[in-house]
């Protein structure tokens, strides 16, 4: 269980790692993956996943940026953190984006890459519902 | 549960127009993802406003609220705006798209229709209009809300584009985090044990705090600072540090003005304090260690330049030739560059080789296609904040002193 969230109810395949998030410093927004050679999960495709990472980290960009990803059909189904920060919130909020964060565990540690997810903003709930 | 006055109800309502009822909309979502209890009346908003964060679809959503009649869209509080991602002077210059431009042009237009000052700068702190302690504030720029909150004593949590836009629009924002006195406490101690002397080296110090904080939530204490830093020197360090951390606050004892002493901003007794010197600057460094020597270009950017480093700039450029295979840029405020070209700066930066950039930062001037079409991958910066963001966009960067940077620039290479 995580704190209450924002978006709609969603579900899909796990993308993990106990890697932090930034849209700006971690993404190639054109390509749809992970870009920053330094990141856990460089190189992977984020498109349509339900990323699990750990802290949002870096700059202001992501709160516009999570709005045109979704706009263009290149966004991942839902974001679920150990912690957000204001701008994911922010973000969310203006793209229709499932965010969860604030879990009773470490939600990187919860959940697999693989695993079959579904996410319940409004009850803070993340169920497996298939492992991978 | 979060409380509304009439006011408030009434804007939700809808009975001060569309773009306030939208706005009071997203104020609800993010209060209620961080349990706010009401809201906070702000006296500023900054606004994130670069093409590449925004895209198609959110300078579309700017149009929307922009073709809204003019009592309904204007802002109600003043409100500024962060770098934009291209400099219209001077865009051909570095080859930018034309399609980039336009759309640059199409936000700017809406922004203008909203009653948003197009200041384009991420120094407003320095250059617009410094806040004052305890001051409630909406700002969008990570660099900008850390100096605020820590230097000035006001208080902003991280308003990207949307909420500062909502902030604006409405004149307030939830009040929670850095709002409350119960989040501005520290939770970590770290000692300076060598002076950074260099503009680069307080970003390597922020940098290895940044990197050392959990989330937002945490607030990094430091001591061991004689003598008060320039405004430029904290700049640079609550840049790095707000970027590498996501951190909004800190406080350095003795400098900032809510940390008289370690006692002022702990609950019960300090953690122990880590150390933090030369060598812990030169790691740093050296993780930004380059693969071989070819230069090809150099930004002094991220924060944007105030007046004294455009000095410092033209001074070490002064009658230098910047080698025909390296580009060097540097960029700053619009106010900023219009006093530099008065003062004969520009002519010493750009007599040299050198383009001076107003209204923009160079990582949200779409850099990934500005590599592309100029062919630069290995980029020497003196700012922290910069090498850690630019890698993402394929770049190779390298983090060295200005005089450092400026002496590669001259010779073509990375010198060791």
């Amino acid at each position: 269980m995580g704190h209450r969230g924002i978006g709609p109810k969603v579900g899909g395949l796990a993308l993990v790692a106990a890697d932090n998030f930034s849209a700006r410093y971690d993404l190639d927004l054109h390509a749809g993956c992970f870009s920053r050679p330094s990141h856990a999960l460089f190189g992977e495709c984020y498109v349509g996943r339900v990323l699990v990472l750990n802290a949002a980290k870096g700059g202001v960009a992501t709160a516009w940026m999570l709005h045109d990803m979704v706009a263009r059909g290149l966004a991942p189904a839902a974001l679920l953190l150990n912690f957000a920060n204001p701008i994911m919130a922010q973000g969310a909020a203006l793209a229709g984006l499932a965010l969860v964060d604030r879990f009773d565990c470490d939600v990187t540690a919860a959940i697999q890459t693989g695993h079959q997810v579904t996410v319940d903003p409004e009850r803070g709930q993340v169920t497996v519902i298939r492992p991978a | 549960m979060l409380k509304l006055n009439e006011h408030e109800k009434a804007m939700l309502a809808g009975a001060e127009g569309e773009p306030r009822r939208l706005a009071m909309e997203h104020i609800l979502q993010v209060a209620g993802f961080f349990d706010a209890a009401d809201l906070v009346e702000v006296s500023q908003a900054h606004i994130m406003a670069d093409s590449e964060a925004l895209g198609e679809a959110g300078v579309a959503f700017l149009e929307r609220l922009a073709a809204t009649p003019e009592d309904a869209r204007r802002v109600r509080i003043p409100t500024v705006t962060d770098p934009r991602g291209a400099d219209f002077k001077a865009y051909k210059r570095l080859h930018q798209d034309e399609a980039v431009v336009a759309l640059e042009r199409r936000m700017v237009t809406a922004f203008e229709a909203l009653g948003v000052m197009l200041t384009n700068t991420c120094i407003n702190y320095q250059t617009i209009m410094p806040s004052v302690l305890g001051e409630h504030l909406a700002f969008g720029d990570t660099g900008s809300v850390i100096y605020a909150n820590s230097v000035q004593g006001a208080r902003s949590n991280f308003e990207g584009g949307p909420s500062a836009l909502a902030a604006a629009l409405t004149g307030r924002t939830p009040r929670y985090g850095f709002h409350l006195d119960s989040h501005r406490r520290g939770t970590k101690l770290f000692r300076l044990a060598d002076r950074p002397e260099t503009l680069d080296d307080w970003g390597a110090a922020g940098a290895i705090i940044g990197k050392a904080m959990a989330s937002y939530w945490e607030v990094p204490v430091i001591q061991g600072v004689e003598g008060a830093p320039t405004s430029d020197e904290l700049k640079h360090f609550g840049a790095a540090l707000a970027s590498f951390g996501s951190t909004p606050l800190f406080h350095m004892i003795g400098v900032t003005p809510e940390a008289p002493g370690v006692a002022a901003v702990f609950d019960g007794p300090p953690p122990p304090a880590e150390a933090i010197g030369r060598a812990d600057f030169a790691a740093l460094h050296e993780a930004y260690r380059p693969s071989g020597d070819k230069l090809d270009v150099v930004v002094f950017a991220a924060p944007q330049l105030s007046l004294m480093e455009l000095q410092s700039l033209a001074e070490l450029l002064d009658g230098r030739r910047i080698h025909p295979d390296t580009v060097l840029l540097a960029a700053t405020s619009p106010e900023l560059k219009s006093a530099s070209d008065r003062m004969g700066l520009t002519g010493k930066i750009e007599g040299a080789g050198g383009v001076l950039l107003e209204g923009v930062c160079f990582y949200q001037m779409h850099a990934r296609e500005l590599a592309r079409a100029n062919g630069w991958q290995r980029l020497m910066s003196n700012s922290a904040k910069l090498v850690n963001i630019i890698g993402g966009y394929g770049y190779e960067p390298v983090l060295a002193s200005m005089a450092h940077c400026v002496d590669s620039a001259v010779a073509g290479r990375v010198l060791p």
